[in-house]
């Protein structure tokens, strides 16, 4: 399936959970926050949220900044 | 212990410095430590998915030392802001934002209108907002008005380290405010910082002036020094500027007269 992630459009096996999602692209849960679909999960939700076909997903982290 | 409180939570550093533009994290984690502040703000940005060799900045930052302060730097909108204000919250997982929403790109000058939209929903939604601002007192009113947790007023543009442009603006803002009045911006020197809390500040925000100086570290500990004789100055209360000289020795028993 066909999901926008960070801006891209991605090719991704699916249906898929913000986790595993997260798993999948090695990257550390505890460390980003994630928007599904303009919406901003807790953290709680990444199990149980489930990324479809079309869906946008933005994953971002703290950077340096003033 | 002379203190300050923001929303509840009390700092006895008035120094907050930033993460951005440091040479290496080994050079920030020191400038941290020399700097004595406790608040240290971050930028919230996509993660980079094809390179995740890159290392986290919270890599680098004890969370159980410092209080983070997400910002959101670059927004242009208030929906913007709103937006990464919600996803710093769940990466920090705390309800402080400093809140930056900007209206033009060569000054980076805030959008007021745009600002106080922001401010008046992240407020609703339990946000701890400190906005940064024009040094505008009316603007800042209206922030507070708004439920601005403190005010952040401009000492001049983010970076350019011209400092305080408007001191005047910037006393009037400590007289009209209820909540803590943070110079955000605009320091290049110690002195800036100082001159920042002689008139009043309850603390000074900076980033570049620390990260861009050739000696960080050194640099972090005079803002240090700096911010501490300042407000020290400003609780001392100076004496009247007077045109004319008034002598400080005695001017009877003068030999030969």
């Amino acid at each position: 399936m066909t999901i926008t992630l960070n801006g891209d459009r991605v090719e991704v096996a699916g249906p898929v959970t913000v986790a595993e999602l997260l798993a999948r692209l090695e990257i550390d849960a505890r460390r980003v926050a994630v928007e599904h679909n303009l919406v901003v999960l807790k953290r709680t939700a990444f199990d149980g949220t489930e990324v479809k076909e079309g869906d946008e997903v933005e994953i971002v982290n703290f950077v340096g900044g003033g | 212990m002379d203190t300050f409180t923001i929303a509840g939570k009390t700092f006895t550093s008035r120094l907050v410095v930033g993460t951005g533009k440091y040479s290496s994290p080994a050079v920030m984690v020191k400038a941290h430590e020399a700097s004595g502040a406790e608040m240290i703000t971050v930028a919230v940005r996509r993660v980079n998915i094809s390179d995740r060799t890159k290392e986290s900045l919270l890599d680098y930052i004890d969370t159980s030392k410092y209080f983070l302060l997400p910002n959101t730097a670059g927004c242009y909108s208030a929906d913007e802001a709103v937006r990464t204000a919600r996803l710093g919250r769940e990466a920090g997982l705390s309800n402080w934002v400093k809140l930056e929403v900007i209206g033009d790109e060569r000054t980076l000058f805030p959008d007021n209108e745009e600002l106080l939209k922001a401010t008046h929903v992240l407020v609703k939604e339990g946000f701890v907002v400190l906005p940064y601002t024009n040094d505008d007192p009316v603007v800042c009113r209206k922030l507070e008005d708004a439920g601005a947790a403190a005010v952040m007023p401009l000492g001049a543009p983010i970076g350019s380290g011209l400092g305080i442009q408007n001191p005047n603006n910037i006393s009037i803002i400590r007289e009209f405010a209820h909540v803590p009045v943070i110079v955000d911006a605009g320091v290049g020197t110690a002195s800036d910082a100082s001159r920042a809390m002689e008139l009043g500040a309850d603390g000074v925000l900076m980033n570049t002036a620390i990260a861009g100086a050739q000696d960080p570290v050194a640099m972090a500990e005079a803002m240090k020094l700096a911010v501490r004789a300042g407000r020290l100055a400003y609780l001392a209360g100076r004496i009247p500027r007077k045109s004319y000289a008034s002598a400080s020795s005695p001017v009877d028993g003068l030999v030969g007269r």
